[in-house]
């Protein structure tokens, strides 16, 4: 099954996005952020909270006395000056002793004090994704689509319990929802957590936890079930650092999610998803990004033009931060009207576009959720419908649609429905799109066309007026946000002459090529 | 008095499915029968059971009630009349009221889903309707997701709004009617409700759950912004006349 596209048109997209994203990685480059320096402080080590539960990572980071150089000088200076290591600096601080001045001892002391814990640091990075790839090789997955589910049950032991569940039914990917209340918090919470509003939150022990749940029954069914949750919010960058370290599979990662749909700062979330995503792509995490989002509001056939231009932009962004294209999963959904004639074939056409257009993207299909309404028998029959276009466009990564969504979070019937659908209809449609062929000009391949066409006047509005200016003019999902509004803006800040990120410094390496 | 009707009056048939946390076996077939019989049914027929893990079953059952319900005592509040359309409403506030009005709606607590309210409020609509951004009769206040109760609050007071349309789409554990709750104790201590006109919206939201709740109206699953809309002109001008 082949879409005639015209390959110019792609490549003129391409050129455009990476107009669109130079200019704001040029700002990323000159700028950092708090939840930056904590992942920094993270990765050196430093864990835990003090007496009133306030995290380590954060009050170390609130005391610097000039952020502007960043916590790796200063922390640097204090191991030189006293010897201590990175965790106890932070409890020293906790119980009030001030940082040194960065000043008093020469930067390469600073340097070389540091070193030793940079290196466990990467060291511990690469010896997780190792293990993942040893495991992938002994525990193969099934074949894609892999199926993916979601728990969110707020209490981590009953999570796991529905993760394991899950796993058995055939589930092959299992994302933990944080708590709703989550992406605005800007500290990661600690510990392992049995309460949360539509969802559990993300904690260090929390993925701990369910990583070794998911690697017990790995290791029962013979095959690796991937472990997912959100690199999105206040805290990207530490979300991506403590996911590296406990083998997280894949993160959600949005270059524009969290100022669109959780008016996050445009700054802040630019810096943090660039750090978050270089951690990412030394991790071997594969990202999933969120164009869904901008079906779930509005017309699906009216934004499918917004959803394939946010999938370039994203493709750009990651890039740049070092993803090949192996890890970039980038996002779609079903959520076309069931009742407009002829929806399921843009659905299809959206979706084999896609897979044209990024053929080594994993790419993420989101099941229905807008058209969804308690109506659980003709929801299953959507969900199939969805499945059946996820298998025929050789989608990588499918969210099982749940019967039941709109109503509640999944219950653990709802999920082995769900997987139930997915599996059989996979299995009977296996290999459907291989065997047909698209009608040349007819109406799955104009639309796709029209959508193209579509997408780079979009593009190329946005490339003209830049994309900070487009975002607060609301050229996506038709959400204005100023430049200098939303939440978390004041933990943004201009980097010192000589500001020092050992890690992003170790991240940095060529940017990857687009794929032709 | 009526039962549900499977294909003949008064059978009573109804069906049901559920999981239960232990594997599956014949005798989880049969505690699954029991169980439904336990809860009063009758002619319990397990259709299906099979595994869906190794520590859980699913059933589909079919099976009948003995119980039956007088129609003629139920009566549910319904959120006032046939909607108008934009231009009407606009035309009642402007003869009738002779002012705009203003509208602060808000997903209240922690809850991050604003499909809802914006479906509601933004100039877009839902359906082909427009959102109460559109109408000249509405000064429209969308504050957006996460807002604490005590700063919605905050905001009405400040602003003098007629009406709060408070959204709720999580429903997690009760998180939904606590903080529809908490609304309406807040704006009872602040001594606004009784000039604020309080509205609940949300997916699971009912007129009646709303009256429970001590809201003026509750607005659920596919309400139109125009419903909304009369609700608040009508009631309204029907105040001030009073």
């Amino acid at each position: 099954m082949k879409l005639r596209i015209d390959s110019v048109s792609v490549a003129h997209a391409r050129r455009l996005a990476g107009t669109i994203v130079d200019p704001v990685a040029d700002f990323i480059a000159g700028h950092s952020t708090l939840s930056v320096e904590r992942a920094v402080a993270r990765l050196c080590g430093v864990d835990g909270v003090d007496s009133q539960g306030v995290p380590l990572p954060n009050r170390l980071v609130d005391a610097l006395p000039e952020r502007e150089l960043g916590v790796a000088r200063v922390l640097g200076a204090a191991l030189a000056e006293t010897g201590r290591s990175p965790q106890q600096v932070a409890e020293a601080v906790a119980a009030g002793e001030p940082l040194p001045d960065p000043s008093r001892t020469p930067e390469t002391a600073q340097r070389a004090a540091l070193r030793p814990w940079i290196e466990r640091g990467l060291a511990r990075i690469d010896a997780v994704r190792a293990r993942r790839a040893e495991l992938l090789v002994r525990l193969p997955q099934a074949p894609p689509p892999l199926l993916y589910v979601i728990v969110a049950s707020g209490n981590i032991y009953e999570d796991r319990t529905a993760a394991v569940a899950a796993a058995e039914a055939g589930a092959q990917i299992v994302a933990v929802i944080r708590s709703t209340a989550q992406s605005l918090l800007d500290y990661v919470p600690y510990g392992a957590t049995t309460e949360g509003f539509g969802g559990t939150y993300a904690t260090q022990e929390n993925f701990r936890i369910m990583r070794a749940a998911l690697d017990d029954v790995s290791e029962r069914l013979g095959r690796y079930v991937m472990l997912t949750n959100y690199a999105s919010g206040l805290c990207m960058p530490e979300i991506a650092a403590t996911a590296a370290l406990e083998r997280l599979d894949m993160l959600l990662n949005d270059s524009m999610y969290g100022i669109l749909f959780r008016d996050i700062n445009m700054q802040r979330t630019f810096v943090d998803q660039h750090f978050s995503r270089q951690l990412n792509a030394r991790s071997g995490i594969i990202i999933n990004t969120g164009e869904d989002n901008y079906l779930t509001t509005a017309d699906a056939i009216e934004q499918a033009p917004a959803v394939l231009a946010s999938q370039f932009v994203n493709e750009a962004f990651a890039h740049r931060a070092g993803l090949p294209d192996e890890q970039i999963g980038l996002g779609d959904a079903y959520e076309i009207d069931p009742d407009l004639e002829d929806g399921f074939l843009f659905a299809l056409a959206q979706a084999q576009l896609a897979r044209q257009i990024f053929p080594a993207a994993p790419l993420k299909y989101m099941p229905p959720t807008k058209h969804m309404t308690g109506n659980i028998f003709k929801g299953h029959l959507i969900d199939a419908m969805f499945n059946l276009t996820s298998v025929m466009t050789g989608q990588t990564i499918h969210l099982c649609g749940m019967l039941t969504e709109a109503i509640h979070t999944p219950l653990l019937g709802d999920r082995a429905l769900a997987l139930e659908n997915a599996r059989y209809v996979m299995r009977t449609a296996r290999h459907f799109g291989d065997e047909i062929e698209i009608k040349a000009g007819g109406r799955i391949e104009r639309r796709a066309q029209d959508v193209l066409a579509a997408t780079l006047r979009l593009l190329e509005d946005v490339a003209q007026r830049g994309l900070m200016t487009a975002i607060e003019a609301g050229s996506f999902a038709d959400v204005r946000r100023p430049r200098s509004g939303g939440r978390g803006l004041e933990g943004v800040f201009a980097k010192h002459p000589a500001y020092w990120n050992p890690f992003a410094e170790a991240l940095a390496g060529e940017p990857v090529a687009a794929t032709r | 008095m009526i039962r549900p009707y499977g294909d003949t009056l008064d059978d009573g048939v109804v069906q049901l499915s559920f999981t239960l946390p232990i594997p599956w076996s014949e005798a989880a077939d049969e505690a699954a029968r029991q169980l439904v019989a336990q809860m009063g049914f009758t002619d319990v027929a397990v259709a299906d059971g099979r595994p869906i893990a190794s520590r859980f079953s699913f059933f589909v059952v079919y099976a009948r009630t003995p119980v039956a319900i007088d129609v003629s005592t139920i009566s549910v509040p319904a959120a006032g009349g046939e909607a108008l359309t934009m231009d009407a409403v606009d035309a009642l506030i402007a003869e009738r009221i002779g002012r705009k009005l203003k509208v602060v709606g808000a997903c209240i607590g922690t809850d991050a889903h604003t499909v809802g309210i914006d479906a509601i409020l933004n100039m877009k609509g839902y359906q082909g309707h427009s959102g109460l951004e559109r109408y000249h009769g509405f000064e429209v206040y969308n504050l957006g997701s996460q807002i604490a109760v005590d700063d919605l609050v905050r905001f009405a007071q400040e602003r003098e709004v007629d009406a709060i349309l408070a959204s709720q789409v999580v429903t997690q554990k009760g998180s939904d009617i606590a903080n529809f709750t908490a609304l309406a104790e807040r704006l009872e201590a602040a001594q606004l409700r009784g000039r604020i006109l309080l509205l609940a919206g949300g997916p699971r939201v009912t007129n009646l759950l709303a009256a429970e709740l001590g809201y003026d109206a509750g607005f659920g699953r596919g309400t139109l912004p125009s419903e909304v809309a009369t609700f608040i002109a009508r009631r309204i001008a029907e105040r001030d006349a009073a």
